[in-house]
């Protein structure tokens, strides 16, 4: 509902019990990243651990959810276990319109249940559940059971963690309705520190649109352009694997764990290939009429008779590039094998693979040995892999649960760091140089999601640390006003600042259409000081030695300019979290 | 007399493009539930989706339960709805033998009037309004230029 003030639900899973809170900051913050930002400093408690029962889980959607398309995504915020720092996470499926229609802004659960417990809200009930008997039990199938637990199919969404997340991992991620995650910075952890299993969120409220004729030509004149325009064909099409080909081509491609950047065995795990031979059929966010999401199938014989079994396993650039390209798995149906195995233990497919991969190389360097992995795996290997995702989710031992907690800290304690593929946390499938690895490696996400690092990188001809680090702080900017309406990135085309103010001002957000640019710095300034309060310092953020040795289409990485983009960026970041706040628009 | 139908559902992406935009133009509300046409997974999102709808039935099982006229028998199926006649008994919905029709806990049954205006929506073509008695047009064809 448009309103001048957030409405928010805290929840206290201790007590079984939630409160609606009324809160100022609609001009200020807008929703998304800034509301997020604005719970974290009312409810956070930045000097204790992230698994303090009384740190907040935090959802959060935007003035426009809902009443734009592709207007789709949640932004979950929360202390991360990878770092202990304050953390975002986005994730879409049909968390954000049902959200939307429970008639919250936010939700912020605090506390811990007593038992493991599966919360459920809407717009007329609140209810937490024992389910002890959900505990341990994979991802998938927790799904299918709460969604037969729970009624209300297809106007709610169901997130749920699967045992990575209950192990405390710090690669643990939340699955929203099957296809779709809050991946990265291991939120899923923090849902099983507060032993919360699942969150089934039902959009059944409903209310009255903005009278007059603005918004239904706005809304028209947004979706015509989301649908009728060559825009949006790239992520509907082949879907962003599309970079796999692109990236592998240009030798951009991180490759068997980034010693390489090219290889033609990547052609088996192209995009092409994918939609050719795996792809099943499509699915979307609700909201969204794009519908980028892919589903690929696998069907794996189980019997000598004919007797088969078939997965459906959604697929993206990312997934099969820590699955596929960094453990040289270069068969299209054995890296959705492997991906349906990340998805049942819960765990961030990137990370994931990224670590595993680390750890075959560990392992042929002789820094590992059988006695930690407990497995002889080796590059190419998926079906060992498979087994190693399952150690890794179950924390099978002493390295698989340092190695849950981040690549870094494995390699702290084992050696092997100068070849840990981590940029703040494992790296994203870009290897197109500087730029991209000092916006992985200092961002607020520490995502390929955080700026265009991966674009300029493209695009630039000469090192230009000033022009570099100018267009990460405002690229930065304008998706973090992207991620406040909640829109998804890839709407970033159509939602340029001007019409975003257009479609505040006719739902009745007049003030804060007026004041989009300065509120656009805020929640920048805001989401920093944040993450500064919790102990991030980018002065201390190393490079490690594996991403030196790249070589591009350019050439060799260029070292210097590397140094001095991390010693400006870091800089730009602390005055951004320092400054006033105004945007410079 | 033209009916909405639904004739290639395989094809849907669970976008709910087409029940938002009933809610939103026809219903003039933000809502999943006030809409003639609202989608649901057939069974979990790894089975597709479903449409629920009004099929047309001729005659419509809803308008004989309805005690007041608010629901009367539309010519060539579906209902003609009067909202000003209807006392929110809930007969309809409980009357839908396709549980097609929503009671809103706060207002009145909503249902589809076979108006067409969500087809446009839909970006993979899974909607049709057609004359009564016609065969769909392009069932399991094609289109170019759908995505």
């Amino acid at each position: 509902m448009i309103r001048d003030h957030f409405r928010i639900l805290s929840v206290d899973l201790a007590a079984g019990r939630g409160v609606i809170e009324n809160l100022q900051g609609r001009d200020t913050v807008a929703g998304g990243s800034g509301l997020a930002a604005m719970l974290f400093e009312k409810y956070g408690r930045p000097g204790q651990p992230w698994d303090d029962p009384e740190q907040p889980l935090i959802f959060a959607i935007g003035p426009l959810t809902g009443y734009f398309p592709l207007m789709s995504k949640t932004v979950c915020a929360f202390k991360s276990p990878y770092h202990d720092q304050y953390a975002e996470s986005h994730g879409g499926g049909r968390s954000a319109l049902s959200l939307r229609f429970a008639d919250f802004d936010g939700l912020v659960i605090r506390g811990k249940a007593p038992t493991p417990s599966c919360l459920s809200i809407g717009s007329r009930h609140l209810d937490l559940k024992d389910v002890h008997y959900l505990w341990g039990m994979d991802l998938l199938k927790t799904g299918k059971m709460l969604r037969r637990m729970y009624k209300g199919s297809g106007h709610r969404s169901i997130l749920r963690i699967g045992p990575a997340g209950e192990n405390l991992s710090a690669m643990a991620c939340i699955n929203v309705d099957t296809y779709r995650h809050f991946g990265r910075l291991g939120c899923g952890a923090v849902m099983g520190a507060k032993n919360l299993k699942g969150i089934v969120i039902m959009g059944d409220g409903t209310f009255p649109l903005p009278e007059g004729k603005d918004y239904p030509r706005l809304f028209a004149e947004v979706h015509r352009k989301m649908t009728d325009t060559d825009m949006m064909e790239k992520y509907h099409n082949v879907g962003t694997p599309i970079n796999m080909a692109v990236l592998n081509g240009i030798r951009a491609l991180p490759i068997r764990n980034l010693q390489k950047t090219t290889d033609p065995a990547m052609e088996g795990i192209s995009g092409e290939t994918f939609a050719r031979d795996t792809l099943l059929r499509n699915a979307a966010c609700a909201g969204c009429p794009v519908g980028c999401i892919h589903i690929g199938f696998v069907r794996e014989r189980f019997m000598e008779e004919n007797r088969y079994l078939y997965r459906q396993v959604s697929y993206d650039h990312e997934p099969i590039f820590a699955a596929g390209a960094m453990l040289q798995v270069t068969d299209a149906f054995s890296v959705l094998s492997l991906l349906d195995a990340v998805e049942r233990e819960g765990l961030d497919v990137m990370s994931a693979g990224v670590a595993l991969a680390w750890a075959t190389e560990a392992l042929e360097k002789g820094v590992l040995s059988t006695r930690e992995t407990l497995l002889p795996f080796q590059f190419g290997d998926a079906k060992a892999y498979i087994e190693a995702v399952h150690h890794l989710g179950a924390a099978s031992n002493d390295f698989y649960r340092l190695l849950a907690q981040g690549t870094s800290r494995a390699a702290g304690h084992y050696g092997g760091g100068d070849f840990a593929c981590v940029l703040g946390q494992e790296m994203a499938g870009y290897a197109t140089g500087e730029v991209f690895f000092i916006s992985q490696a200092l961002g607020f996400r520490h995502s390929h999601l955080d700026a265009g690092g991966y674009s300029y990188d493209q695009k630039s001809k000469e090192p230009d640390v000033d022009g570099a680090v100018k267009f990460l702080v405002q690229d930065e900017r304008a998706r973090v006003l992207l991620t406040s309406m909640v829109s998804c990135l890839f709407a970033r085309g159509v939602y340029g600042e001007e019409i975003l103010s257009d479609c505040l001002r006719s739902v009745g957000y007049t003030n804060l259409a007026e004041g989009i640019g300065r509120v656009a710095g805020t929640i920048q300034k805001l989401r920093w000081r944040a993450r500064l309060a919790t102990g991030f310092d980018p002065c201390a953020v190393s490079i490690p030695q594996r991403f030196l040795e790249i070589e591009t289409w350019k050439g060799k990485l260029d070292e210097a300019y590397l140094a001095a983009l991390k010693t400006a960026y870091g800089a730009a970041i602390l005055g951004i979290a320092g400054g006033e706040g105004e945007s410079d628009h | 007399m033209k009916i909405l139908t639904a004739p290639r559902m395989e094809r849907c992406i669970g976008c709910h493009s087409c029940s938002l935009a009933c809610a939103r133009l026809v219903h003039k509300n933000l809502s999943w539930d006030t809409a003639g046409i609202r989608i649901s997974s057939s069974g979990g999102l790894s089975t597709g989706f479903e449409a629920r709808t009004c099929l047309a039935c001729q005659p419509a099982p809803c308008a004989s339960a309805c005690p007041t006229g608010a629901y009367s028998q539309r010519k060539g199926g579906g209902v003609v709805v009067k909202k000003s006649l209807c006392i929110r008994c809930g007969e309809c919905a409980r009357a839908c033998p396709v549980d097609a029709i929503y009671l809103d806990p706060a207002s009145e049954p909503y249902v589809c009037i076979h108006c067409g205006r969500c087809v446009a929506f839909c970006p993979h073509d899974c909607l049709e309004l057609r004359e009564v008695g016609a065969e769909s047009g392009a069932a399991g064809e094609v289109r170019e230029g759908a995505s």
